[in-house]
């Protein structure tokens, strides 16, 4: 993965939802109450991510339990990776931005 | 039985999101789609604001309307490559789209699939007018096929508009 891949925030808080197995539903609610009601996934916009990422390998879908039709998915080792090195460039964009602005924002 | 009601309407496949904002103003007022035909709306009395719609083209996937019913919306039913869905209001608010990417990926869509009928039209029409030295009634076809090719093409041009705003918010934000 030499390419710098920057996610939307869509694709980062799906794969933050997916580190333990989750269903498409579960990953909107999850993700509304990570970003403090910020982020709210519309279900066409995450269906369509969903089936991207599992076509890239970021995420697999799991084996659907008896008795239940709500598929769950789950990060793999390339997704994490992804995730691990958007965290890096997030940190760098938090830092230079508190360096500059961070010390003079609160007069 | 709650009381129906059905109104036929027409709208052009460019102003998708006019048909969905008058959707929404029925509903809004009590009624609530509840059937869709080619052009026949069916609505069912509700409260006032008790449902919001939303319809999106979709290619027929039983997978997608599970999935949307999973995170409690209802689907209302399909028209050509158009599925409609509503959702309660009590359950949060309801879009089918979240980001700029998965509206521009719609758009485009649309887009193609405007640019193919009329593309096909043209095609056609350009046949039927190279027949018609022999036949008016072929010169007749052809005229109506270039007549639809031109209104698709209007079409595309609105399509391609809307995929260019998109794309230029999109160079700034999410």
């Amino acid at each position: 993965m030499l390419e710098n891949i920057v996610l939307t925030e869509a694709t980062y808080y799906i794969l933050l939802a997916l580190y333990n197995p989750q269903h498409g539903y579960g990953i909107m609610q999850e993700v509304e109450e990570m970003s403090r009601g910020r982020v709210r996934l519309a279900a066409g916009t995450l269906y369509g991510a969903l089936n991207s990422m599992v076509e890239k390998g970021w995420i697999v879908q799991l084996p659907v339990e008896d008795g239940s039709r709500k598929k769950n998915y789950q990060i793999t080792a390339a997704g994490l990776e992804i995730l691990n090195n958007e965290i890096e460039r997030l940190r760098e964009l938090v830092e230079n931005g508190d360096a500059i602005i961070g010390g003079n924002n609160n007069d | 039985m709650t009381e129906r009601r059905t109104e036929y309407r027409w709208f052009w496949v460019w102003d998708f999101e006019k048909e969905e904002r008058w959707l929404n103003e029925m509903a809004a007022n009590g009624w609530a789609l509840v059937d869709v035909e080619y052009c026949k709306y069916t609505f069912e009395k509700t409260e006032y604001n008790e449902y919001t719609v939303r319809l999106e083209m979709h290619p027929s996937d039983e997978n997608y309307i599970t999935f949307m019913e999973d995170t409690g919306a209802e689907y209302i039913g399909r028209v050509l490559q158009w599925m409609y869905f509503r959702k309660r209001s009590e359950l949060g608010s309801f879009d089918i789209f979240s980001d700029l990417d998965s509206r521009i990926s719609h758009v485009r869509r649309i887009h193609m699939m405007i640019l193919t009928l009329g593309l096909a039209n043209l095609a056609i029409g350009i046949v039927n007018l190279s027949i018609g030295i022999f036949s008016t009634r072929n010169s007749f076809v052809a005229i109506f096929n270039l007549l639809v090719a031109t209104l698709l093409m209007y079409g595309v041009g609105r399509m391609r508009g809307k995929i260019e705003y998109l794309e230029n918010e999109r160079r700034l934000r999410e």
